[in-house]
């Protein structure tokens, strides 16, 4: 009964089109950001934040962007970490050879060269749809990390490619420690989040949503096909290109293109998919859950030996973690596609009838 | 980003606004439409009937550009001026004021009643992206405004409980209203309408022929409507035209397509 929209009446359209029209809502999101702006850094430890937070906010970014072009746009890629290369490697080169540019202006300038690649991958998407279009995606994973391995300029002709991120100074402030890495992380991460959450309910998100349920009936409305399929791959890769500057600029520090794996391409897929396909907060649950679900396993097995004192080797737990990755993988594309944001929404659905069964 | 309006005062049929001529469609080896030709007039309700495959949606899918005819052309009326197509694009046809309904339901299943809806009037939002994603003045507005808009025509056809439910989840009779209202909210001038009432139940189709024939003399829209219930045919449209193996078989009113030999045969099956 605490959760509920019972007596708040909405009399304009406007009202009901918040993005979070129930009160409680409001309220709990608006105490989320405080505390992860005031309070986790003020009180997180350089571990929390540098290793943990940072990366899930990053990587929730990535997943983000995925998200808008699989789950919104329905267009499978398998393309994400090279597109976070991009982002990665050009923020680095705009850095170091336009001297004193904002880091921030760096940011969506190598988000703009992670867009420009996206849509040149993106083409086959106006002619082929589902598999051959992840294959096709799979050609823009290999080729950008062959381009940045093999062509000098783009790690300034540092042996083995490897690239090390400047440092970072808006305005003169420095961000040199794990706590104000993360803050400009954060205040990126949301921002780019609500950026993303307005244009998934306005008419680009819902040509998205058209051409991925029924693209024949989404050209009849007039819905243009190529200019929708080759934005959502556009946006889709500025947000990874973004999260590539991040990852190497206040996560990281030091990257190689080896870093962007096809492996990576699909940890965030997984992300997305655990965490729900065409969901802007399952973007974030997904990427929580990868992240912390390893941490919890060695904890839980630090447990499980000291209960029952039995040695759990290193081995056991990361085969445990890619057997219980898989099944849970299965298990939401078979059974709740729309992962953790659809458990959460049914949680909240049950919520608002609490304590009536009825 | 007008409410559509309803025109004063009752419309009669008017002059000819499209004429179909000598189109042909065939698949492989099969003729769905051979040599067809026939016009639709202004203000009217037309129907097109005819059995199982004789060409109906063909015609339709050639009429918005889903499916381009080897032969033939389609003269529209803008204004005063006429164009002429002899490849329609389906994008071209919703920009010049045509939008349809689908025999199997081809709705956005994922999206709720109102975003379906909304879908319809994406040409007339002139916003960008950017401007969207800010959600800032003239982005938020154009949303709000548009959304009444919607609203006006999810009144229309009295779908108000169901607004924000995915169409995915809703029975079949309501899909196809919610269908009919993504077409209304384009505001077209031509309305293509295949087998809206087909698997409804008595009171649906009712409603479903009320809507129709409120659509045609509220906004005046011409409507070209295939349909297999014959009483349904005889009381709602202004004319017929019969197909029959992809060829037009019989054309003219009601009454006279009726009591025409040819389309008794056809009905009956009888050899050719
Ligand atoms: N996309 C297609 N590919 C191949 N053949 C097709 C296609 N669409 C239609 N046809 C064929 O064209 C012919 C006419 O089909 P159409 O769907 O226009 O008939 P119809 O009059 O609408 O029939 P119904 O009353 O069953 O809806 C049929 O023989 C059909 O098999
Ligand atoms: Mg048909």
């Amino acid at each position: 009964m605490l959760y509920r929209e019972a007596g708040q009446f909405k009399s304009t359209y406007a009202q009901d089109q918040q993005i979070f029209p129930i009160l409680q809502d409001r309220v709990a999101i608006a105490i989320l950001l405080a505390v992860a702006f005031l309070l986790v850094p003020a009180f997180g430890n350089q571990y929390w934040l540098g290793a943990i937070l940072t990366p899930f906010l990053i990587f929730s970014l990535a997943a983000l962007g995925l998200n808008i072009l699989t789950g919104y746009a329905g267009q499978l890629s398998l393309g994400t970490a090279a597109f976070m290369a991009v982002g990665a490697f050009m923020t680095y080169n705009f850095v170091l050879r336009i001297p004193g540019i904002p880091i921030l202006a760096a940011f969506v300038l190598a988000g703009l060269c992670a867009a420009a690649v996206g849509i040149v991958f993106g083409l086959p998407s106006v002619r082929i749809k589902g598999f051959y279009l992840a294959v096709a995606t799979l050609a823009a994973q290999f080729f950008v990390l062959w381009v940045l391995q093999r062509v000098g300029w783009f790690s300034n002709y540092s042996t083995s490619g490897v690239i090390t991120a400047q440092e970072i100074a808006i305005l003169g402030y420095r961000f040199d420690t794990p706590a104000k890495k993360y803050l400009l992380t954060l205040a990126v991460v949301a921002a780019m989040a609500l950026l993303a959450k307005n244009l998934m309910r306005s008419e680009t998100g819902r040509a998205f949503m058209a051409v991925r349920d029924m693209d024949v009936a989404a050209s009849v409305v007039g819905i243009p096909m190529m200019k929708t399929k080759l934005l959502a791959f556009a946006i889709s890769s500025f947000y990874a290109g973004v999260a590539g500057a991040l990852h190497a600029f206040t996560y990281l520090g030091t990257v190689e293109p080896e870093a962007y794996s096809l492996d990576l391409s699909f940890r965030i897929l997984f992300m997305v998919i655990i965490g729900g396909v065409g969901s802007i907060l399952g973007s974030f649950l997904g990427a929580g859950f990868i992240i912390l679900f390893p941490i919890f396993l060695n904890l839980a097995s630090g447990w499980v030996s000291g209960l029952f004192g039995v040695e759990i080797s290193f081995a056991v737990v990361s085969n445990l973690e890619v057997i219980i990755f898989g099944g849970l993988i299965i298990f939401f594309l078979i059974a709740e596609p729309h992962g953790l944001a659809r458990l959460w929404q049914i949680a909240k659905e049950k919520l608002r009838l609490w304590p009536f069964p009825h | 980003m007008t409410v559509p309006q309803p025109i004063a005062g009752a419309q009669r049929v008017g002059e000819v606004v499209l004429a179909v001529e000598n189109v042909s469609l065939s698949f492989g080896g099969v003729k769905a439409l051979v040599e067809v030709s026939f016009d639709v007039r202004e203000h009217e309700v037309r129907a097109i009937i005819g059995p199982n495959g004789a060409g109906k949606s063909s015609m339709l899918n050639v009429l918005n550009g889903v499916y381009h005819a080897q032969k033939g052309t389609i003269r529209l009326r803008q204004g005063a001026a006429w164009r002429e197509f002899h490849d329609m694009d389906s994008h071209e046809a919703a920009a010049l004021g045509i939008a349809r309904t689908f025999q199997n339901i081809a709705l956005f299943k994922g999206m709720t009643v109102l975003d379906n809806i909304m879908t319809g009037r994406n040409l007339k939002m002139r916003c960008n992206f950017l401007q969207q994603a800010l959600w800032a003045g003239p982005a938020k507005k154009e949303e709000l405004a548009h959304r009444r808009a919607a609203e006006e025509i999810i009144d229309f056809l009295e779908i108000q409980h169901i607004r924000k439910t995915p169409v995915g989840r809703l029975p079949y009779g309501l899909q196809k209203r919610v269908e009919l209202g993504r077409a209304l909210a384009a505001e077209p001038t031509l309305l293509l309408l295949d087998e809206p009432m087909a698997g409804m139940n008595l009171e649906e189709k009712q409603d479903m022929c009320r809507f129709v024939l409120d659509v045609n003399d509220h906004y005046g829209t011409t409507i070209v409507l295939i349909e297999h219930d014959m009483g349904v045919v005889m009381d709602i449209s202004d004319r017929v035209v019969v197909l029959d193996y992809g060829r037009r078989i019989a054309d003219g009113t009601p009454d006279e397509v009726r009591s025409n030999q040819a389309v008794i045969d056809a009905y009956l099956g009888v050899a050719h």
